[in-house]
């Protein structure tokens, strides 16, 4: 199996996945510079967090346009996986690929810290190896992570089980004091129709090792590892 | 030929900036406002090459699919010639 991590003008944790991948994965990886089209030797991309073009006009909307973008959409289509992180979400969205937008923070305020996020299901390559109401310890750093969307929009989302992510207090409560920038209905993470492309504002690639805070996001590699293994 | 492009939330959606500039000329002392909404003005400069309708229509395009997000933001195109 292997892994591309796409590279923006503006990207800041390409070099976490990258990390991520290589170092407890295990397996082969790449940098994806943004101009690069062929992704036909990769079997996962990731669109790392960051400020791609410095989130001029809204977060996510011009790294939409790069070249590899249009590759990302065939990749996805032909239903090989994508994860977006934090500005990968909301490229992710701005592109098409998930439904939604990501707006400035209810607070204002640019947010970083470490939060609770319950999964809510383990229907997906992403979280296959985790157990549905499991509570990961997670980092989030944004200013646009407030999720919107129409009522038509989270009606379907919540009838598929595309919500995989919400915000929650330690005990894995969804409550309103425990969500940190307003998202509708806490959300945290969804994937699309397909369940092959996952976007989330919380960062798994940078709790990937206990002396940063948190490990509890290797559970998504290891889960989307599994995935790949299967197929294979 | 000039375009202006106005970009706004629209309504419903959730505006914290235009919350917190409401509070803050409040504080400054000015009164009688209800509402305050942030949005967007871009102008373009447009070399002639096009008719009016035309640059009205590309711009429109412009607009909708780069300029706003239409899930959350309405759009207006105004030509002067």
């Amino acid at each position: 199996m292997k892994f591309g991590v796409i590279v923006f003008p503006g990207s800041n944790c390409d070099h976490d996945a990258y990390h991520v991948i290589s170092k407890h994965v295990g397996q082969p990886v790449d940098f994806i510079w943004h101009r690069d089209t062929d992704l036909s030797t990769y079997d996962a991309v990731i669109i790392p967090g960051g400020f791609s073009y410095g989130d001029y006009l809204r977060a996510g909307a011009l790294a939409r346009f790069s070249p590899v973008m249009a590759s990302v959409k065939k990749f996805a289509q032909s239903g090989r996986f994508v994860l977006g992180i934090c500005n990968g979400f909301q490229i992710l969205c701005e592109a098409g690929l998930l439904p939604g937008a990501l707006i400035r923070n209810r607070d204002l305020h640019f947010i970083c810290e470490h939060v609770f996020v319950r999964v809510a299901t383990n229907d997906t390559p992403f979280t296959n190896e985790l157990t549905p109401g499991a509570v990961l310890r997670l980092p989030i750093a944004h200013a646009d992570g407030n999720y919107i969307c129409d009522d038509v929009t989270l009606a379907e989302l919540q009838r598929d089980d595309r919500i995989i992510f919400n915000y929650c207090d330690k005990d894995g409560k969804v409550t309103e004091s425990a969500n940190p920038n307003g998202s509708r209905a806490n959300i945290a993470g969804i994937c699309n129709s397909s369940r092959n492309v996952l976007g989330l504002m919380p960062h798994p690639e940078r709790a990937c090792e206990d002396l940063l805070g948190s490990s509890d996001g290797r559970d998504v590699f290891r889960s989307l590892a599994a995935t790949l293994a299967a197929v294979a | 030929m000039k375009a202006k492009v106005y970009v706004n939330l629209k309504p419903g959606v959730l505006d914290p900036q235009g919350k917190a500039i409401h509070h803050s000329v409040e504080l400054l002392g000015f009164s009688g406002i209800a509402d305050i909404r942030q949005g967007k003005y871009f102008e373009l400069a447009l070399d002639n090459s096009l008719s009016e309708a035309d640059a009205r229509e590309s711009v429109a395009r412009m607009a909708r699919e780069v300029l706003s997000n239409p899930i959350i933001e309405d759009y207006r195109v105004e030509i002067e010639a």
